[in-house]
């Protein structure tokens, strides 16, 4: 009988892992594809890592919490490692962490995906013309932002003109 | 040893006063804004405030947090927001302010949110945490300076009542907009510290500048200019006793619950 070789644990099985929790509000998105992990550290005996909120008064944030320490359990018992999930602010959340798989995911579930954002006052969100924010449904450039806040801190409220939808956008930050 | 445990002991006083003055300056405009959801009057509006209400108690939970370990009294954020005697809250003056009407509410959350750039734009690198936090709050805030200057240019262009109201509203505040800026007792030793880059009575400059700006243009009237009251975050209104009431309400019903 051949054994398989014991696998080390690394942060990108970490980072697997992880991959595998959802944002409680969108559950085709993980807080992976989110960004929403900063540095994970392997130590002799612990997982530690960084959660960085999107918004810093997310009321989501403890339940994302949970369960990325949850989803971490398997891996802390298998290799014998307390697992530490701390909220971070070490690195800024910016919209611009999402990755292209998550992007595409968000679409998929009928939210836009952000503009890049830029610093300074101006909110590229209120430039159509530099970043025109396409219809999830039907890829229609001519949106209009109906509202800068949306039901959720993250998100902002956009009409399609050409399909009669209203859809909710990423705000840029 | 944590990051707070290092600080000296008489920069931590002085740190935890500016973190005490800012976390009820947001928790208190938060709480008082939060009274529109459901009432706004327009169903965007309605959305629109209770979200930046939302942005500001988290904020404010956030700076409690980093006061917590600072003081390291055991008291948690929901202690420090909660467990204090109204006298004891250190917010502005300006935002003793009742809701009032909807000229009312603009015209402070727009003084005050103009003043609280100006004050985060005054914290250095001297304390890590607050560092970092201020740099993803700025991010944040300037959602709501645009919707503020928004409002502003909405009612001051918006016929004769509407400017007469934000006109009144503004003159109402306008004894009391620079108690933002209230000088601080340890304010040389944050600077010294590298927690902060300038005295309040630099961001309120910088502050007056930045409404300038905004207000010279709609030929609206600055605030008087004067000096921030040495008192300016003491002595709360009735108005401010009534929130209090309102806003401990649920933690004073049941000691200790938790949700």
């Amino acid at each position: 009988m051949v054994m398989a070789a014991p696998r080390a644990l690394t942060a990108s099985l970490v980072t697997a892992a992880l991959d595998g929790v959802a944002d409680p509000e969108i559950p085709t998105v993980s807080i992976v594809e989110l960004g929403m992990i900063g540095a994970i550290d392997v130590r002799p005996d612990a997982i530690e890592v960084e959660l960085l909120p999107t918004f810093v008064g997310c009321p989501a944030l403890e339940v994302i919490r949970d369960a990325a320490t949850a989803g971490l359990a398997g891996l802390g018992r298998e290799f014998g490692r307390a697992v530490r999930v701390e909220v971070s602010f070490a690195t800024p959340w910016s919209s611009d962490r999402i990755t292209p798989a998550g992007r595409e995911k968000l679409r998929g579930s009928g939210f836009a995906p952000p503009p890049p954002s830029r610093p300074g006052r101006g909110l590229p969100m209120l430039d159509a013309a530099a970043a025109p924010v396409a219809c999830p449904w039907c890829g229609s450039l001519r949106t209009t932002l109906e509202n800068v806040f949306g039901p959720t801190q993250c998100r902002s409220i956009r009409h399609c003109p050409d399909c009669l939808q209203a859809f909710e956008a990423f705000k840029p930050v | 040893m944590s990051v707070a445990a290092a600080i000296a002991p008489g920069t931590r006083a002085a740190l935890a006063e500016l973190l005490l003055t800012t976390a009820d300056d947001e928790f208190v405009s938060g709480f008082t804004d939060s009274e529109w959801t459901g009432i706004a009057p327009l169903l965007e509006e309605d959305v629109a405030i209770s979200s930046i209400s939302q942005d500001e108690l988290g904020h404010a939970r956030a700076l409690y947090q980093l006061l917590a370990g600072v003081l390291a009294d055991g008291r948690d954020e929901d202690a420090l927001a909660y467990d204090r005697e109204p006298h004891e809250y250190r917010h502005a003056r300006l935002l003793d302010h009742a809701r009032g009407d909807w000229a009312d509410t603009i015209a402070r959350r727009f003084v005050y949110e103009l003043a609280d750039e100006a004050r985060l734009a005054s914290i250095g690198t001297g304390y890590r945490p607050l560092a970092d936090l201020v740099e993803k709050l700025r991010r944040e805030e300037r959602y709501h300076r645009m919707h503020l200057v928004a409002w502003i240019d909405r009612l001051a262009r918006g016929g004769p009542v509407p400017r007469r109201r934000l006109e009144a509203a503004l003159a109402a505040l306008g004894p009391d907009a620079s108690s933002v800026f209230t000088p601080l007792a340890g304010e040389r030793a944050l600077i010294e510290a590298g927690i902060l880059t300038r005295t309040l009575a630099e961001a309120d400059a910088a502050w007056r500048a930045d409404m300038t700006t905004v207000l010279v243009p709609l030929g609206l009237a600055l605030p008087p200019h004067a000096p921030p009251p040495a008192d300016g975050r003491e002595g709360h209104s009735e108005s401010f006793r009534w929130l209090w009431g309102e806003f401990t309400a649920v933690r004073r019903s049941e000691d200790g619950a938790t949700w």
